[in-house]
């Protein structure tokens, strides 16, 4: 079969279910069989960039979407009881309206963009090969290149992401006792303890004692 | 054979469902984030597409900055989701209504 014929056979099979999936996000009753569809949706996606030989992005797609985030979505479903028929109140009144708007934008976007001219620009060879490396090279020796500072800095707002995540979501129970390390820090030792100067004068012993030290032999 | 038109179309295609996904959910914030999640995908299935027939690099560092500020933002937007449900014992937007916007 020919390759070009069967990339494109691929391509409708992933984008279909691509598309499938992306409706029953937005469609399905239930909360979780939404983010079972979602995951499904970013699954095909990693798929169709495969094919446009992004490897290093498709797997950092199924990695850091489905392993994590999708996992997070799944969490906070399940932890959060939610009245589902209440959530769908209002979806047959904005369905309609929902469709319109939608509709035309896809409307306006397509006629837009040109799809004709676009379909001229065919796949070519892959430009990482062209270069004579792999897709995680080609894309590694940019980042450490030209977008090193760019790539620190979301490196800190992953850091700050987690940091806001932990301290948003901590609860300071009062009736649990624990300490804090703040006002622990801050402490000056000299409201704790006071040093009294003393002269170093040998007290004066009792006698008895004094006998039975005498008495024992020393080493 | 798989020309640009197609992988921007797909593109277009996905940012009007999470667009119609944002009109038709408005009560639920779980579908709504989901919603904004998609319209990154649809972004950057475009970015990735622009950047493979293009033959420029720039296109999938874009992509993987954006995966990078869309996983901080699951996670601080979820935060708040919980922090939101244990203080008002709901999601529903409807109900949230105290900043008086």
């Amino acid at each position: 079969m020919n390759p070009q014929l069967l990339q494109l056979i691929c391509f409708y099979a992933f984008g279909f279910v691509t598309v499938a999936a992306a409706l029953s996000v937005i469609s399905l009753k239930n909360t979780v069989h939404a983010v079972l569809a979602l995951v499904l949706t970013f699954f095909s996606s990693a798929c169709l960039w495969m094919l446009l030989d992004a490897e290093f992005l498709a797997l950092a797609l199924i990695v850091v979407y489905v392993g994590a985030v999708m996992v997070l979505f799944l969490f906070v479903v399940m932890m959060l009881d939610i009245d589902q028929e209440e959530m769908r109140e209002g979806f047959v009144k904005f369905l309609p309206v929902g469709l319109f708007v939608a509709l035309v934008m896809l409307v306006e976007m397509v006629g837009l963009i040109g799809v004709r001219a676009m379909h001229a620009q065919v796949l070519g060879a892959d430009p990482a090969a062209a270069d004579g490396m792999s897709n995680t090279a080609w894309l590694g020796q940019a980042l450490y290149t030209r977008f090193l500072l760019p790539f620190e800095i979301a490196a800190l707002i992953l850091t700050v992401g987690v940091v806001a995540a932990v301290v948003l979501t901590l609860r300071e129970r009062r009736d649990a006792r624990h300490e804090s390390p703040a006002q622990q820090v801050k402490v000056n030792p000299r409201d704790r303890v006071r040093l009294v100067k003393m002269a170093a004068v040998r007290p004066a012993a009792p006698a008895a004692l004094e006998n039975d030290a005498a008495q024992e032999p020393r080493p | 054979m798989i020309s640009l038109a197609h992988y921007i179309v797909l593109g277009a295609v996905l940012f009007c469902i999470a667009v119609a996904g944002l009109f038709i959910n408005r009560k639920n914030v779980i579908v709504l984030l989901m919603s904004i999640e998609l319209m990154l995908l649809a972004v950057n299935m475009n970015f990735v597409a622009f950047s493979r027939f293009l033959g420029d690099v720039s296109g999938q560092v874009f992509v993987f900055f954006i995966l990078t500020v869309a996983a901080a933002e699951a996670a601080i937007g979820l935060a708040i989701l919980v922090l939101l449900f244990r203080n008002r014992s709901t999601i529903n937007i409807a109900d949230i209504d105290s900043m008086k916007g």
